[in-house]
């Protein structure tokens, strides 16, 4: 497949993240599918950080293999990316910064000296205005057209009018130099037209999902990789009435969740591994009181604080284990940004119509990084759907049972304010009425009894997700020599990897499971059993994914390919596995 | 649906609000609790507030079961969450009044984090605390009040910790009502409630409530040597720095009443996303549809 590759790096502080999205939206405006990867860590200033903005003609899943343009602000990039390079490839760099010793530049690639520095002082003493210089060099040499640039910088500058000047000047010399000096690469690839991409990460299509589906209330503490879809919902709180509160820690952000929804509105938190090993006792709450709640779980590298920055798919087990007891959970783990945007909007309405939690699971790779979708993925035309039966109001002599026990489990919910349906929800278990039956009726035959079939209502919910829900898809062909199987961001390499196994003629496909629980066992079973070489593809070192599978499937896979090293998995890993399982390689 | 929708707090013609609940109270004979839930009921019935529009928010603990003896809208959370399940169900519908319940391990043992914030946002809540200085349904051990020295089941050679001082912590963290009853007392007990639920802002009314089973030492009759009220004592509920001196006395004399009240915007006053009306009465999705996905571009 024909794609072209830009990358960037240097240390924190150095303006890379912004260089990366301009890279991006170079090509999404010209209407180029992109995937932004963003390379960072756990430091505001200095170390090492990175920014790989990929583009094609055709969708681009993830952030491939190789770059072809590496725009580095330190020789410590060169040392670390140089390699990355594929034939062809272009090393652009200020000589007055540093300079690129020929060893490190690999055969087929080229060292391209452009003054940005010198460049930018012509406008403004800031250095950091080095930057629209060596965009402008990377856009000449992507063969981009100098007029995108133009129009990507005076959108982000629009306010700072000075500003936009000193860009637009040092950008056109960082350009016209390198047109007149290099000229494209082989790899550019011709501008396509056609309307701009949406370009979003994984948290902002949460973020807009939650908001149309209804959300009022979102209450979160920071931690990475859940902290942005608190900023994207707290810069829109007024534009759509949410109220986004910052909680004092975990316990209270899903405690307040739980509150609110209790109270009639659509409620959200989300967190990261750390924060949700804390909200982990609330999560029952919801269970126990019947409470719809959505929680967003983006995944990092663990355990304990583990690696901040970096990606991972380590709290299946967590997720599907969370909280004391059991009662009926709902995880789902998208596969894209639009699946992500569709998925968010399922789990209000799956929270409210079983008034039980959903877990929506990401990771970093996802949440953070930046997807190019169309428009026509990201539908806002829904009016939220009222999905719980409420009780009519009455003078409170009809009895109302707020957990009347019913065939599928759910009951009638009144919602508090209304006239005559007073009802305590209790985290102990409770009669019909909600009356606690924990202290003196413990124990005594009736409440034995009784007990046991307010365990079997909130259990039986668990039958109705599975028939309201669809079993996963099987993506690609129907017959292939392997099948992968995965959950969550896995998908995104996974497609390219397939795209680049189809060109060699291998036949590949993808069980992509978005729902890891309740699971859909027998179709699940049936695909299995189906597959000539299933693989398990998983982004942790047990293959928690696989655990679930052979738990309730009885089906083992013994073949795995695991990463857990932060990193997001790349296609060529997973083209290097199916050559080796379908023995056109040894292992 | 007919939903609380502002908050009901103006004087109409007289109702006849029954707040008693079926259930029975399950808390030992004597147990300083009742006279605290018999306080409360007095005082939303002399507000005139209908049960449909109380919602009582509590935790877990002997005292935490309150709720369920009272006939409005109850949640009885996790042990020392309570008060952020009652912020987040104020916050969706402000036009409920909330009233959080619980005891002194769960608001200023495990919960104390939540009280303190919520008393800094100033949230419109009021905290009934029923202090007994132990915990009691666990069967006995030290709580963050219990007395330097008190031997508990936990501390057998007696407490080496300094109590937590819930008033003074009140002050601190900007709460606007800060009270102090006996549930030896309980009319007394009811106006401070009462004055709470009238106050707008984050109340504390922290309650004497003796435990007759585990704590032999803070008795009934320990308190009632030891009380006096701050009204009678020419106390100025307007300063903060007077009422920190008070909120130190625990000897021979032990004020209750009024410390402090000030009043200042609550958090629903300063909240942008308020200013329409309650959460739950608004309307959900995104508009102006056509704008929202021109930012990704």
């Amino acid at each position: 497949m024909k794609d072209i590759s830009l990358r960037a790096g240097g240390a924190a502080g150095d303006g890379i993240a912004s260089v990366g999205e301009v890279f991006c939206r170079l090509f999404s405006r010209n209407g180029f599918y992109v995937f932004g990867h963003n390379g960072y860590q756990s430091v505001i200033r200095g170390g090492h950080v990175w920014f790989q903005a990929r583009a094609g003609h055709d969708r681009v899943w993830s952030q491939g293999d190789g770059c072809d343009i590496l725009y580095a602000l330190d020789r410590a990039t060169v040392e670390v990316h140089a390699r990355a390079l594929r034939e062809g490839g272009v090393i652009v760099y200020d000589p007055e910064k540093f300079q690129v010793p020929s060893e490190l530049v690999p055969a087929g690639t080229k060292a391209f000296p452009v003054p940005t520095l010198e460049f930018a002082r012509k406008f403004s003493p800031q250095a950091i205005l080095q930057n629209a210089a060596g965009m402008g060099a990377c856009a000449a040499l992507a063969g981009v057209p100098l007029a995108t640039l133009d129009q990507v910088l005076t959108d982000q500058f629009r306010k700072k009018k000075d500003i936009l000047e000193q860009n637009l000047g040092a950008s056109k010399l960082g350009y016209e130099h390198a047109q007149r000096e290099m000229g494209a690469i082989g790899r550019a690839l011709p501008m396509k037209g056609g309307a701009s991409k949406l370009l979003l990460s994984g948290n902002q299509a949460i973020a807009l999902g939650a908001a149309s589906a209804g959300l009022k209330f979102l209450a979160q503490y920071p931690m990475t990789p859940a902290t942005s879809i608190m900023h994207w919902l707290a810069d829109h709180a007024v534009d759509f009435d949410i109220l986004v509160k910052q909680a004092e820690d975990e316990l209270a952000a899903i405690n307040m969740a739980i509150g609110a929804s209790y109270a009639g509105v659509r409620a959200m938190t989300a967190t990261s591994g750390g924060g949700f090993s804390l909200m982990v006792e609330a999560l029952g709450l919801a269970g126990m009181t019947e409470t719809p709640l959505v929680v967003v779980e983006a995944q990092r590298s663990g355990p304990s604080t583990g690696l901040p920055t970096k990606t991972e798919q380590g709290d299946l087990n967590m997720m599907l284990g969370a909280s004391q007891g059991e009662f009926p959970r709902v995880i789902l783990a998208p596969g894209s940004a639009s699946a992500a945007f569709r998925a968010t909007r399922r789990s209000f309405e799956l929270a409210e119509e079983f008034q039980t939690p959903v877990l929506l699971a990401t990771d970093l790779f996802l949440s953070e990084d930046l997807h190019s979708v169309d428009r026509e993925e990201l539908p806002l035309d829904y009016d939220p759907p009222s999905l719980f039966q409420v009780p009519e109001p009455t003078d409170g002599s009809n009895g109302y049972k707020r957990y009347l026990l019913t065939p599928s489990g759910v009951s009638p919910r009144a919602i508090p304010g209304q006239k005559g349906l007073n009802f305590v929800a209790g985290s102990d278990e409770h009669d019909e009425s909600g009356h606690l039956i924990s202290d003196v009726n413990a124990g005594i035959p009736m409440f034995i009894e009784l007990r046991k079939k307010m365990m079997e209502k909130r259990m039986r919910k668990l039958q109705g997700i599975v028939q309201a829900t669809a079993p996963p898809k099987l993506e690609g062909p129907a017959k292939a020599e392997v099948t992968l199987v995965g959950w969550g961001s896995t998908a995104l390499a996974v497609r390219d990897a397939m795209r680049l196994l189809e060109e060699r003629g291998i036949a590949v496909n993808y069980l992509n499971v978005e729902q890891p629980y309740p699971l859909h066992t027998e179709p699940i079973a049936r695909m299995l059993k189906e597959a000539k070489r299933p693989v398990l593809v998983e982004q942790n070192f047990s293959g928690q994914l696989g655990r679930l599978i052979r738990a309730e499937t009885g089906i083992d896979l013994p073949v795995k390919l695991l990463k857990y090293d932060g990193e997001p998995l790349y296609p060529w890993e997973i083209v290097g596995k199916v050559l080796e399982v379908s023995g056109r390689v040894a292992s | 649906m007919s939903l609380a929708s502002a908050p009901p707090k103006t004087a109409g013609p007289a109702l006849k609000v029954v707040y008693k609940s079926q259930t029975k109270p399950t808390w030992c004979p004597g147990c300083g609790d009742y006279g605290v839930v018999a306080s409360v009921e007095r005082a939303v019935a002399s507000l005139q507030i209908p049960p449909h529009e109380v919602m009582v928010v509590s935790g877990i603990g002997c005292s935490s079961n309150l709720p369920h003896f009272l006939s409005s809208y109850g949640f009885h959370g996790l042990h020392g969450r309570a008060m952020p399940v009652a912020e987040g169900a104020r916050l969706a519908n402000h036009g409920m009044h909330v009233i959080v319940t619980g005891g002194d391990g769960d608001g200023w043992g495990i919960g104390l984090g939540h009280a303190l914030h919520a008393m800094r946002r100033n949230l419109d809540l009021t905290y009934v605390v029923m202090d007994n200085e132990i915990y009691g349904l666990t069967t006995g051990q030290a709580s963050p009040t219990s007395t330097l020295g008190q031997k508990t089941k936990s501390t057998p050679l007696g407490v080496i910790e300094e109590p937590v001082n819930p008033i003074a912590l009140a002050l601190a963290a900007g709460a606007t009502y800060v009270a102090r009853g006996f549930s030896g007392d309980p009319k007394h007990l009811s106006d401070l409630i009462a004055g709470g639920l009238k106050h707008r802002g984050f109340a504390l009314v922290d309650v004497f409530s003796p435990c007759v089973t585990y704590n032999h030492l803070n008795t009934f009759d320990f308190f009632r040597q030891r009380v006096y009220k701050l009204e009678n004592a020419g106390h100025d509920t307007g300063d903060l720095v007077k009422a920190f001196a008070r909120a130190q006395e625990f000897g021979p004399k032990i004020p209750t009443g009024l410390f402090y009240r000030v009043d200042r915007p609550t958090y629903e006053d300063l909240e942008p996303a308020l200013k329409a009306g309650p959460l739950l009465h608004q309307r959900a999705g995104i508009r102006g549809k056509d704008k929202v996905l021109d930012e990704f571009i």
